[in-house]
């Protein structure tokens, strides 16, 4: 009988219920990556490094072995993880407190060591976890649970650009900024994560996909105005696409 | 005339805070100090206060600003929980040798690893031994009262020694309780305009805050750490007492219930102390010698001063909330037992508890008393309370 399957849960996902909100980006995030992994045949070598935030469970659903770091520190447990076993897969799955706030520094000297990681980068432009407070991805007058009346330009500077700040680094070779907020730029985001992953396979150096995601409970917007939010507001601030591919 | 007010802990701080009214707050979030800094930004953002507020990346710089903004001659204030607190950790060592008075309120929770966003004090009896006095709250209104104390007593000119005013995560921080809050401008003439005695920029008086210190006068300076640690104790209990005429609430290094004629004591910090005080009044009614010594002040710790409330008992347990590893005891039991030294016939028994956010009720402690009547004295290792084995 031919087999009719058109879609399945990757083995790479555990079977479980997940604890994000209703609209949330890390959802559609873990799936794609679980469906790269699968589809590079790599989870029997992968390693995820999970962060703190709100995907600090991310252990509980990725069907492959995950590391718990400190906040922010996720690239440099990566980089003691590869040079000691460089067979192996190692990608960090990081948001934006994680990545562009407490752990910046990690962030920008693994890429510019040229760690040969995968770094997997969920921007939704808050702090979800501690209940919605500003990033340094929050964007000019977004109100925050400590910024109430917007964030303004010359007390806070302007929402930080990872990919556009890491791309001049020679040890970085691809980077690329995807959106989770409609099918089209979904399936777009899922090449971008899957060449972030044969880079590795093929020995090339640091790799990072910034996704853009939505956080509804925080912006306090019902999911589907959270997408329209990622696409009016949201991609203006952050462009999508390659922005280096050194290959 | 004061005013009550429904807050939860981190409220009560915030509230303390905006009375205040300090120049700088660097903050960044983390659970479950995070309510504390959202309720001031409030604050400032609906212009009850003329603060600062400086939204950083991280606790290393939260607590780098603050001594910036603090060297700079403002007055600052700070909070974080566990692993924020030991991010910050070499800025907390720098700050207390730098003599800047900030007070930092710590929202007490369990250190990693593995990761926890409960209670114990793991993460401010990790750094006890930085040079900052550590004032521990048992309920709301000590969390409000202690946050104004605190500045106070940092910022005496004999002592300039940032202050942490601790309170259980999640236990204290986000129940509501009654707090009898003072007025603004009681408040604000309690704390009085700060002046810093060496501002940077004093054309006349230059200034290096932090300037490398080797062999030649590191030593003296923290010799100097010491003893502005031990005329602390004299300014604490000088504040504590002028609070008390001021909101009809005095505070000592401790607070001792019913233990004038109790043949059995114990010691705790935080929360704890109130479910103690509760199983006390439980064992009073049937007829038992027992009492509580809730300890306030962590550092200074007032060693002679507990001694001599001691000296009537039996025999005295100590609560832990924190595991020192030491193979002897936490870090309470081990400043207690030291304190006792010369008196050899006092049984003082080790408990470590509540680790993590493990819940401590009336009936553990009134068993920590059966423990000590009958003489099952944990004194070489302490016995973990209420752990599964």
């Amino acid at each position: 009988m031919k087999d009719s399957t058109i879609y399945q849960r990757p083995e790479s996902l555990q079977d479980v219920p997940t604890h994000y909100c209703p609209g949330c980006g890390h959802g559609t995030a873990h799936r794609l990556i679980a469906e790269v992994i699968d589809e590079l045949g790599i989870r029997e070598r992968t390693v995820g490094i999970a962060p703190v935030g709100c995907a600090v469970l991310a252990y509980d659903y990725f069907n492959f072995d995950v590391t718990e770091a400190a906040h922010g520190r996720p690239p440099a447990v990566a980089t003691g993880m590869k040079r000691v076993r460089p067979e192996l897969i190692i990608f960090t799955y990081q948001g934006d407190g994680d990545l562009a706030a407490i752990g910046i520094a990690e962030t920008i000297h693994a890429a510019n060591r040229g760690e040969k990681i995968t770094v997997i980068f969920v921007n939704n432009g808050i702090y979800g976890m501690t209940g919605g407070q500003m990033a340094p991805t929050t964007l000019i007058d977004q109100k925050t649970a400590t910024s109430p009346l917007g964030r303004s330009f010359q007390n806070e500077g302007p929402p930080l650009k990872v990919c556009e700040m890491l791309a001049p680094l020679d040890g970085t070779a691809y980077i690329a900024r995807g959106a989770l907020n409609k099918p089209a730029n979904i399936l777009k985001a899922r090449e971008y994560i899957k060449q972030a992953f044969l880079n590795q396979i093929e020995g090339r150096r640091f790799s990072l996909v910034e996704l853009l995601s939505a956080c509804p409970t925080y912006w306090h917007l019902t999911p589907g105005d959270s997408m329209k939010k990622i696409t009016e507001e949201v991609i203006p601030n952050f462009p999508l696409g390659v922005i280096k591919d050194e290959r | 005339m004061s005013k009550m007010h429904a807050l939860t802990g981190n409220e009560a701080a915030a509230y303390a805070m905006k009375q205040i009214d300090p120049d700088v707050v660097p903050a960044y979030p983390i659970t479950p100090q995070t309510e504390l800094m959202q309720t001031f930004a409030q604050y400032v953002a609906d212009g009850a206060v003329q603060t600062e507020m400086i939204l950083v990346e991280s606790e290393h710089s939260a607590m780098s600003a603050g001594v910036g903004a603090s060297a700079a001659g403002a007055r600052v204030m700070i909070a974080t929980s566990a692993n924020g607190l030991a991010l910050m950790w070499e800025i907390v060592y720098i700050t207390a040798s730098s003599r800047l008075p900030i007070v930092m309120a710590v929202v007490n929770r369990a250190l990693s690893g593995p990761i926890n966003i409960h209670c114990d004090h793991s993460d401010s009896m990790g750094c006890r031994d930085a040079g900052w006095i550590q004032i521990y709250s048992e309920n709301c209104q000590e969390v409000y009262d202690n946050m104004v104390q605190a500045l106070r007593i940092s910022e005496h000119k004999d002592v300039l020694l940032p202050v942490m005013s601790t309170h259980d995560g999640f236990i204290i921080s986000h129940t509501v309780e009654r707090v009898d809050a003072l007025k603004d401008e009681e408040v604000k003439k309690f704390v009085g305009e700060y002046k810093s005695l060496y501002p940077l920029l004093d054309v006349s008086k230059p200034v290096t805050y932090g300037p490398l210190d080797l062999q030649d006068y590191y030593f003296e300076h923290k010799k100097q750490q010491a003893e502005a640690m031990k005329i602390a104790k004299r300014v604490i209990l000088e504040v504590g007492e002028e609070y008390g005429k001021l909101s009809g609430r005095s505070y000592g290094l401790f607070d001792e219930y019913q233990t004038e004629d109790a043949e059995y004591i114990i010691i705790a910090l935080g929360s704890t102390a109130g479910t103690a005080k509760a199983a006390v009044d439980d064992m009073r009614a049937m007829g038992k010698k027992v009492g509580v010594i809730k300890l306030r002040v962590f550092r200074p710790f007032p060693a002679p001063e507990l001694v001599q409330a001691l000296s009537n008992a039996k025999a005295v347990a100590v609560l832990d909330r924190s595991e020192g590893f030491s193979g002897i005891g936490g870090p309470l039991f081990q400043e207690v037992r030291s304190a006792l030294y010369r008196k050899a016939d006092m049984p003082v028994s080790g408990y470590v508890y509540g680790l993590g956010g493990r819940d401590i009720t009336p009936e553990m402690i009134a068993g920590v008393f059966g423990d000590l009547k009958e003489g099952r004295i944990h004194e070489d290792e302490a016995f973990h309370l209420g752990v599964r084995e």
